[in-house]
């Protein structure tokens, strides 16, 4: 099992946002959680990821058998977790290809393996940019700054694909982006899929599902997930709405 | 990001001062405050010609008209000058022939600080001053030295063997009337490095001064000359380190540098004083005046500095580019942290025709300090064709520092080229956070 979260409390300013989840992850799959705006579905990812103005108070998380809690937000982008933002923040002065170089061989350096050579990088991000149909001068840019929306979340996927994560978990990737970003974002997913790794996808719409078709459907409200199924489960909440949870907890 | 990085700057933001070590050796003290005895004294110490001892009382006569500066961005509690010693001298029996009548005290504090006044060393190609609080120790390599002509010794050694190198060069780019700590270092100051490179020899080997305060309550005032005369190079280096103690230490320093033509001068300096401790306690002041004149046409001077140390900084080291062709640059990196102040920078007074100077100024503050620049760059109406490139880049760690810049530009003729950039950037927590998930 790659995921293990078991009765997860969190909060953040003294107030509970996560009321004990349970989630399983193999690898191979793909889980979607969805739900109304508010119920924790993005304090979720960043607990994951170790983001530590959140404060678990109970519970755990495993993955691969390690126990989260005892590693740093950057030992667990090590460990290979990665967290595509909803916002993905501005860095000036840092040019895309210097920071994914430094990550890329941080990884590496990790896992005991030599840093890629100059060369062998830069015909990686070729490729990999081709991935997600992102033109060349935008790596020369700092990151993110002064890019569109829909830049911004093909960058998030460009650098899933240059950091090949084992869990990567996507935080409203699919928010603010029209139909044709969505389709290159969902296709950089799908073509990154491989039996040894695994997809979170947080999203408000069924509309990104049509594109990621997802194993498995959680629906987040206040704090726990009240609703687990198939793809099917999405087009239900689809049809009938969140009011249709809200009543039913 | 490397974890490599978060290990720097936690050992950097909570990393103790490795320099705080107090040596016991046995101190001779002027008596404590100023007054013209006190002058006096340190001249008779000196054994010093009269010309000195005059230069001396001029300064300390003007210096009682000036007040302390106060246009800085700096907050700088009020200084008692008459509670400060003036003078300390490790105490030495007699006059020393060579190292092994060095106490070994001394020869142990600078083994500690990671300089060896010992001869083997000197093969690495450094030639040292070593200056503890008011007096030079030791002179390294003067002999080697001496086989091209060159001149490198203590201040007070150049006063009695070299009156008139002295009498001609000192106080002519920095006059006693500059400014306040200028008049009272005129006034008071005690020892220092001595350097004169004669007409087109290129000095061999890396001339360095280290300066260190070990006295409690005295202050430090130390001149530095050094003159590159008609085609002649020379690269130069001055480090610091100081006790860590509670109370205050002023540290007032005047440099001068004369470039004739065709002349080089690289002057560096890794500045780490003592800078207090968390809560700002304790911790050096450090108000420096550092200038150099190109005289001759394409002199050149540069300046480098890296300012780690210091409660408190104010430092222009500055070029006058007098001669036609003449370059002057300016090359800082100051961190700032804890309680720290830092108001430095440079002046670069384009007079000479095509003359050009750089400034690259890099600020880093963190925890509650503050890191400002200032500089100034003037072109007269003489300098035709002048250029000057100046860029500023502060980096802000936390919310509680503040990075300023304070670029004063005057050009008074229409063919000269200023360029002034400057960024600043703020780590916020979200970009830690993101820099970190990566």
């Amino acid at each position: 099992m790659l995921l293990k979260i078991t009765n997860l409390h969190a909060s953040i300013h003294g107030k509970e946002i996560l009321r004990g989840i349970n989630l399983e992850v193999n690898e191979g799959e793909i889980h979607a959680i969805m739900g109304p705006n508010g119920t924790g579905k993005s304090t979720l990812a960043s607990v994951i990821a170790g983001r530590d103005v959140f404060e678990v108070t109970e519970g755990e998380i495993l993955f691969r058998g390690k126990n989260l809690m005892e590693l740093s937000v950057e030992e667990r982008a090590r460990e290979g977790i990665f967290l595509g933002f909803q916002y993905p923040v501005e860095i000036p002065g840092v040019s895309i290809t210097n920071f994914m170089r430094t990550a890329v061989n941080e990884i590496r350096k990790y896992r005991g393996i030599d840093p890629l050579p100059a060369g062998e990088f830069l015909k990686m991000m070729e490729e990999r940019k081709k991935l997600v149909e992102i033109t060349s001068n935008l790596t020369n840019r700092s990151v993110n700054e002064g890019f569109s929306g829909g830049e911004k979340k093909r960058n998030e996927i460009f650098q899933m694909a240059m950091l090949e994560p084992t869990l990567a978990i996507l935080d409203e990737t699919d928010s603010g982006l029209d139909i044709d970003a969505l389709r290159v974002v969902a296709n950089g997913v799908n073509k990154l899929r491989t039996p040894e790794n695994a997809f979170v996808v947080i999203t408000h719409y069924q509309r990104l599902l049509d594109y990621i078709i997802p194993d498995f459907v959680h629906v987040l409200y206040e704090g726990r997930i009240v609703k687990s199924g198939g793809k099917e489960l999405a087009i239900e909440l689809e049809e009938k709405g969140y009011d249709w949870i809200k009543k039913e907890n | 990001m490397g974890s490599d990085n978060n290990q720097f700057l936690d050992a950097y933001t909570t990393g103790e001062y490795k320099y705080g070590f107090y040596t016991d050796i046995e101190t001779e003290y002027a008596p404590k405050g100023l007054n013209e005895d006190t002058i006096r004294y340190i001249s008779a110490k000196k054994n010093e010609p009269e010309f000195m001892l005059e230069f001396r009382l001029k300064a300390y006569r003007h210096w009682l008209k000036m007040k302390m500066p106060t246009w800085p961005h700096l907050t700088i509690p009020p200084i008692d000058y008459q509670d400060i010693i003036y003078y300390a001298a490790p105490k030495k029996k007699k006059e020393l022939k060579n190292l092994e009548e060095v106490d070994p005290e001394l020869l142990d504090t600078f083994n500690k600080l990671g300089i060896s006044l010992e001869e083997q060393k000197k093969l690495a190609g450094v030639a040292v001053d070593a200056v503890m609080d008011s007096v030079s120790v030791k002179t390294t390599f003067s002999e080697t030295l001496a086989k091209h002509g060159i001149i490198f010794c203590s201040f007070s050694e150049a006063v009695l063997h070299h009156p008139d190198l002295v009498k001609q060069y000192m106080g002519s780019v920095v006059p006693f009337t500059d400014n306040f700590f200028a008049a009272l270092n005129s006034a008071v100051f005690s020892d220092g490095s001595f350097c004169y490179i004669p007409r087109g020899v290129r000095c061999p080997v890396e001339l360095s001064t280290y300066f260190r305060i070990n006295a409690a309550n005295t202050g430090q005032f130390e001149r530095t000359l050094i003159v590159a005369d008609e085609g002649a190079y020379v690269s130069y280096m001055e480090g610091c380190t100081a006790p860590q103690r509670d109370e205050n230490q002023l540290h007032a320093a005047v440099v001068e540098i004369i470039a004739l033509k065709d002349a080089e001068v690289k002057y560096s300096t890794v500045q780490n004083w003592y800078p207090g401790d968390k809560n700002g306690k304790g911790g050096i002041y450090n108000f420096v005046t550092k200038r150099g004149i190109c005289k001759g046409s394409n002199a050149k001077i540069s300046w480098t500095q890296v300012e780690t140390g210091s409660a408190i900084t104010w430092k222009y080291p500055s070029c006058i580019l007098l001669g036609d062709h003449s370059v002057g640059e300016f090359y800082s990196v100051a961190v700032t942290n804890n309680y720290q102040q830092a108001d430095t920078g440079t002046k670069m007074l384009h007079l000479g025709r095509n003359t050009k100077s750089t400034i690259i100024s890099k600020g880093i503050s963190a925890g509650r300090s503050n890191n400002s620049y200032r500089g100034l760059v003037r072109i007269s109406k003489n300098a035709l064709h002048a250029r000057n490139y100046s860029q500023c880049d502060s980096l802000l760690l936390g919310d509680k520092c503040g990075a300023h810049t304070f670029p004063y530009i005057r050009t008074e003729n229409k063919s000269s080229i200023v360029e002034h950039e400057a960024t600043t950037s703020k780590i916020s927590e979200d970009q830690l956070f993101y820099c970190q998930q990566r």
